[in-house]
């Protein structure tokens, strides 16, 4: 999550206190925007790349994950 | 969390039990977004489970809600639909739990066609208790409780529940995510019994002893082992053997039990007025 005195851009939100760092949405991502961090859990590597397709989300067995809507950002 | 789904959650029981990887959690998500699609009221909306891995699932859900015994959730369920007929009913249930423990009242229901969706997450073992094989285990997997593999045929439990007699029946995987949502969607939406099979990964129980070690391979599994419906019907047994028929198999306008009941009430009115 960014800092309050950051304004986060990412296409993609990963909520850190719910991942469980099961790799499903790095694996599956058809544009490889994701990547592990040391601990496994997802971070935002590639944000130009990511196209919304939103199969990230909707696979997240931990509702960790939300990709913005357009407008949003 | 996940604002999307924020609204349907009891936020502070999060995060879940279910271990890293557990596919519970993508049937739990795609249950809310279906419900979130029809526009359902949670207070309208009442969700029963049984035990097992599963049956944790209304914990998190802010519904109304019943944790009860094994095998129990329909028993439960038809009470609750019987004694409220407005209220939408919803049972969350195992592999073990509908299919051994609870099979006689699945079945039962589905040939009442009381107007319940049962969700069945079946992830082809006995999480919960440490890996000991459920009636879904696939004949020749490994279990705890089956270390050379498992000798028994596998149920088709979609199969049962259309034989039994239910208005709609269909099967999807946690990989096949928005079609799972969709079909789900179509179950909650129909007047009747519904019965929607999910398959979901347990990578830690299952996946392990059967050479899919991680989440991804379990759903990488899902992925290569789906055959979609229309193209089943064109395969014979052999050719079918190890993979997961997903789609819609039964859509049925057929009388509901609820209604049936209140029919015949108010047919016998008088005679009940004069006692």
């Amino acid at each position: 999550m960014s800092s309050p005195d950051t304004v986060n851009t990412d296409p993609v939100l990963i909520d850190r206190s719910l991942c469980k760092a099961c790799g499903i949405c790095i694996a599956f991502c058809p544009k490889k925007v994701l990547e592990a961090d040391e601990s496994g859990i997802a971070v935002v590597a590639h944000p130009e790349e990511c196209i919304k397709c939103r199969m990230c989300e909707l696979r997240c067995p931990d509702f960790a994950v939300m990709v913005r809507s357009e407008g949003d950002e | 969390m996940n604002e999307n789904l924020a609204e349907y959650f009891r936020g502070d029981h999060l995060p879940h039990i279910w271990c890293p990887g557990c596919g519970n959690g993508i049937v739990t998500a795609a249950i809310v977004r279906a419900i979130k699609e029809l526009g359902w009221e949670k207070d309208d909306t009442v969700f029963v489970s049984g035990i097992g891995c599963s049956s944790r699932a209304p914990g998190y859900l802010d519904f109304n809600t019943l944790h009860t015994t094994h095998g129990r959730a329909l028993v439960f369920a038809t009470g609750i639909k019987v004694a409220r007929p407005d209220l939408n009913v919803v049972v969350i249930t195992g592999d073990g739990d509908a299919s051994a423990i609870g099979g006689n009242h699945l079945i039962h229901a589905a040939r009442r066609n009381i107007d319940i969706t049962t969700i069945c997450f079946n992830n082809n073992i006995y999480g919960m208790t440490g890996g000991q094989y459920s009636p879904l285990s696939p004949t020749h997997s490994l279990a705890s409780t089956a270390p050379y593999g498992n000798t028994d045929r596998t149920f088709d439990l979609c199969r049962l529940v259309e034989a039994a007699g239910a208005a709609y029946v269909s099967r999807g995987t946690t990989y096949h995510v928005v079609p799972l949502t969709n079909l789900i969607r179509d179950g909650l939406n129909k007047r009747g019994f519904s019965f929607i099979e999910a398959v979901t990964a347990c990578p830690v129980y299952f996946g392990r002893r059967n050479k899919m070690r991680t989440a991804v391979d379990m759903l990488n599994w899902q992925k290569e082992a789906a055959v979609p419906v229309s193209r089943a019907k064109d395969m014979d047994p052999g050719e079918l053997a190890g993979k997961i028929v997903i789609g819609n198999f039964v859509d049925l306008d057929i009388p509901e039990y609820t209604e049936s009941y209140e029919r015949l009430l108010k047919e016998h009115a008088s005679d009940r007025s004069g006692s």
